[in-house]
């Protein structure tokens, strides 16, 4: 690939724009959020945003929202990331590689089943710090 | 410890973030043999106090977390740097901002790798405190090089917000293509070494 110039980004966005109009909306509403505080960089956070992010991108899904968060207070089940799909209970996974990662958006995003044997329920009691005003 | 340089600057630009700058500059100066990094913001800053505590693995302010004991960016990164013949300076102040700069021997062979230095372009860039962040990325070797700045603002106003999944693969693509451009200019020794160290599971 050669190198892109900010114009060749901006054609290459309206071209998208114009696909993403015609498809159908698979990663409505659904949100990937991604712990990476110290501990979860140290176990590999960074690479599983971005196998997120080229999966989504090779399954054609442009409407997931994929942000960061810092420690979700897991650190020893890091990577740790939350799911949240809509109709779905939200799910925290931990010890999530590449492989993982992959296997949540074939599984979880699309096909809307989730993965248990990665599945880390909730943050740990001491990091929230008021569970939905209770 | 982190296992690649990136994963260590990845890890502390966050600090800058956290510290409610709204301008963060990063420069990442790479030779055949060596990387100076400096990370200036205009956040908060930090007391003498702090500064001369905050390299210390055992020291936390306790705020982020109550009960925990947190902290460990700086000092992984300042016993990394020392491992291999680099440098670390910190330099700060309250209500102005910090700074950091540190630079790694490349060819020493406590060097961790690079890792991947445009996904974690692409991580800080889409943090959700990032504000505003200009990048300066530059490879010099024997060979010649080159350099490409990046400006979060400028490449929000061709993509529109760094929030879901198909604006944020562009910008993936984009910051690739910056990079790849830059590996002509690596040297063949270097690039092997490279390629050994980084272990394609992780990467």
């Amino acid at each position: 690939m050669a190198k892109m110039t900010l114009e060749e980004l901006r054609k290459l966005r309206e071209k998208k724009q114009n696909e993403i109009q015609k498809r159908d909306i698979e990663g409505k509403d659904a949100r990937i959020i991604v712990g990476m505080g110290t501990c979860g960089i140290a176990a590999g956070a960074k690479p599983v945003l971005d196998t997120f992010l080229e999966v989504l991108d090779e399954k054609k899904i442009d409407n997931v929202s994929v942000t960061q968060t810092g420690c979700m207070g897991l650190c020893y089940v890091e990577p740790t990331i939350e799911v949240i799909v809509p109709g779905m209970p939200d799910v925290i996974y931990g010890k999530v590689d590449v492989e993982t990662a992959r296997k949540i958006v074939e599984q979880h995003i699309i096909g809307k089943q989730l993965v248990t044997d990665h599945m880390f329920d909730r943050p740990a009691a001491d990091i929230i710090k008021k569970d939905g005003g209770k | 410890m982190h296992i690649c340089i990136d994963d260590y600057l990845l890890d502390i630009v966050q600090n800058s973030f956290e510290a409610g700058s709204s301008l963060v500059e990063l420069t990442f100066a790479e030779t055949g043999t060596k990387l100076f990094c400096e990370i200036r913001d205009n956040g908060k800053g930090m007391s003498a106090e702090i500064q001369r505590r905050v390299l210390d693995p055992f020291y936390s302010d306790g705020e982020k977390h109550k009960k925990r004991k947190v902290g460990l960016g700086l000092p992984f990164l300042s016993q990394a740097c020392d491992a291999c013949d680099g440098t670390f300076v910190l330099q700060s102040e309250e209500g102005i901002g910090t700074s950091v700069s540190f630079s790694f021997r490349l060819d020493h062979i406590d060097a961790p790798p690079m890792g991947n230095v445009a996904s974690t372009f692409l991580a800080l860039l889409s943090h959700p405190l990032c504000e505003e962040l200009v990048i300066e990325r530059s490879l010099e070797t024997g060979k010649g090089g080159d350099r490409y700045t990046l400006r979060k603002s400028e490449l929000e106003a061709v993509l529109g917000p760094f929030e879901t999944s198909g604006t944020l693969a562009l910008l993936r693509q984009y910051l690739s293509s910056q990079e790849e451009e830059l590996e002509q200019y690596r040297e063949e020794n270097l690039l092997d070494m490279h390629r050994r160290n980084t272990s394609p599971s992780r990467q």
